[in-house]
């Protein structure tokens, strides 16, 4: 037997992009990362998956030391926060959650700020530009003043302005929060090409779909830390099983079908219309009749973080 | 982690440069953003820098001034004209410092985007602080221009007008920045403004001399930023430089170093969580 692998099966003994050992913050009596574990290996796309209230923005901002942490060692790049995080930060780009682009210029105007804040040499800050008006697919709207931009475009923006200096890790929280599906596409593709020429990429999001098609390695956050990590196949089979039954009827039916799944110790969870009970392949003849259909990360994600909304 | 594991972890041919405190990169970088911002606003700020003085000369150098002729040796329009400068530079800096700070910080969330790129806490106040001065050093002048044209003479001391301007602008643009750390609302201003501002402009020898106050008001007077500005900008637009002023900038500067330093520790503990 070989020695045990990371997850993706792909030796690296290289320093990780991150690192996060028993991280805690607390506001108040309110602890918002609570003895976080994290390692986002170098060139991941690295999903950071949790319910709102998890802990991920918080996280986020620790690794730009906007947030210091009360306890615990964090490390990006190989630099020790908070001490060395403005080093960190000049090698990395940031896309924030929320919107704080300058709506008084124009995307040319912010682009040159961020060009002179993160050192682009002045020969080069005319390329580096126009490399980020491309990647945010804006050229045509250089000189067009954020205020008339639409969403999506000062989103793509907001993209564009972390990449100003190509950075060789990107910290997306919430990339694509609130966008219609068109641009969430758009955006998508142009995280899996980060990914592709070698960015190592850490995503914080609520959306499953987005961590399933693009994360590597998925961690799944749950009240300040993380509960759950691999790739998002590993997680589904961990914690969903194969498959997933099924079961539709009328609300009464589906209460005594979850009371069965429960007597015989069955993962379930309400999917809607339907009782979904985890790990079907498992099922012996007791199972009731039902649609199988494979076990997907909601089911897991659901399974580990519980049904019932804070 | 060792210097040297971090060193091998960076790609060939690309020397990542190191990054200090205060650094120049860093000033030029924020305020490049106020540049661009004043591009499009100089207009509107001129005007009013220019539209305010000439009221305070209409109303009270030519309508005050014909009960007042003269305060000393000096032509009552010629007195109020330089004193203006005190009052352009503090409203060009402390309000700047508050109402932009807060919008900044609070709307736009200027600063978190800026935080989240190489620039510290201390860089970011410190270069929105120097380019307020700045501005504020040379809008105190146009109340000078105006006053021309009411009949004050140029003078060759008029030249350190702008530095005087520079440095008591420096404390009162940190003295806003400060306010806005602590402020809950934009409406908390309306305290300073009417309660420390206001006070502020009036007795520092602007529109009537200090030494004409009751003997307490009077004392209190000197410890105001502003009466010392005044008395600089009087004493160099009048080309009588004397050993008191250094009293009078020594005054300044400390009051600019230690809103500098109030701003940003203030300022910082609420950037930062």
């Amino acid at each position: 037997m070989p020695p045990a692998e990371a997850s993706d099966g792909i030796e690296d003994d290289r320093l990780p992009a991150i690192s996060i050992r028993g991280a805690v913050k607390r506001y108040g009596s309110i602890v918002a990362v609570n003895g976080l574990d994290l390692e986002v290996r170098q060139g991941l796309c690295f999903g950071l998956l949790g319910p709102n209230g998890a802990g991920k923005s918080t996280t986020m901002r620790m690794l730009t030391a906007q947030t210091l942490a009360d306890e615990g060692e964090i490390a990006v790049l190989g630099y020790q926060l908070p001490r060395e995080s403005k080093q960190a930060r000049l090698e990395m780009g940031v896309v924030p959650q929320l919107d704080n682009l300058d709506v008084e210029l124009t995307v040319r105007q912010i682009l040159m700020v961020f060009a002179r804040l993160y050192r682009v040499p002045r020969a080069e800050r005319p390329a580096a530009i126009e490399r980020a008006l491309e990647i945010a697919n804006l050229g045509p709207r250089a000189d067009t003043i954020v205020r008339e931009l639409s969403g999506g475009m000062r989103r793509r923006l907001l993209v564009g302005r972390g990449l100003i200096h190509e950075p060789r890790l990107v910290l997306l929280d919430e990339p694509t929060v609130g966008l219609d599906p068109q641009v969430r596409q758009e955006l998508w593709s142009l995280i899996d090409n980060l990914r592709t020429s070698g960015v190592t990429v850490l995503m914080s999001t609520h959306y499953i779909e987005e961590a399933e098609r693009l994360a590597d390695t998925v961690a799944v956050m749950s009240g300040g830390r993380i509960i759950a990590q691999g790739t998002p196949a590993e997680l589904v089979l961990a914690h969903a099983g194969e498959q997933v039954l099924e079961v539709y009827g009328p609300p009464e039916h589906l209460v005594e079908v979850a009371e069965l799944a429960s007597a015989n110790g069955w993962a379930s969870r309400r999917s809607g219309p339907a009782v979904a009970i985890l790990r079907a392949e498992t099922l012996d003849g007791l199972a009731p009749d039902g649609v199988r259909r494979p076990a997907n990360l909601e089911d897991a994600f659901v399974a580990l973080t519980g049904e019932s909304i804070e | 982690m060792s210097a040297a594991a971090t060193t091998e972890e960076r790609p060939a041919g690309a020397p990542a440069r190191r990054v200090g405190r205060l650094e120049p990169a860093a000033l030029a970088g924020v305020m490049s953003r106020d540049v661009s911002i004043f591009g499009r606003y100089w207009k509107a700020t001129t005007f009013s820098s220019i539209v305010q003085p000439t009221i305070y000369l209409l109303a009270f150098g030519l309508g005050f001034g014909s009960l007042v002729k003269y305060v000393g040796p000096v032509k009552y329009v010629e007195y109020v004209a330089t004193g203006v400068v005190a009052t352009a530079v503090l409203f060009s800096s402390a309000f700047p410092g508050m109402f932009n700070t807060f919008v900044r910080w609070q709307f736009q969330r200027t600063y978190d985007a800026m935080l989240a790129a190489p620039v510290d806490v201390e860089e970011l106040i410190t270069a929105e602080i120097l380019w307020i001065s700045f501005r504020a050093g040379v809008y105190g002048l146009a109340p000078l221009f105006v006053g021309f044209l009411f009949g004050l003479k140029p003078e060759p001391g008029m030249l350190l007008v702008p530095l005087i301007g520079f440095v008591t602008g420096l404390g009162f643009a940190g003295f806003g920045v400060a306010v806005a750390a602590v402020a809950k609302t934009i409406d908390n201003f309306n305290y300073v403004t009417s309660a420390v501002l206001t006070p502020m402009f009036l007795v520092a020898g602007t529109f009537f001399p200090v030494s004409s106050l009751p003997a307490g008001v009077s004392t209190v007077a000197q410890i105001n930023p502003l009466y010392h500005c005044v008395q600089l900008v009087r004493d160099a637009s009048f080309g009588q430089l004397g050993p008191a002023d250094i009293g009078h900038a020594a005054f300044l500067i400390g009051f600019a170093l230690l809103m500098w330093r109030v701003a940003v520790a203030q300022l910082g503990r609420r950037l930062i969580d």
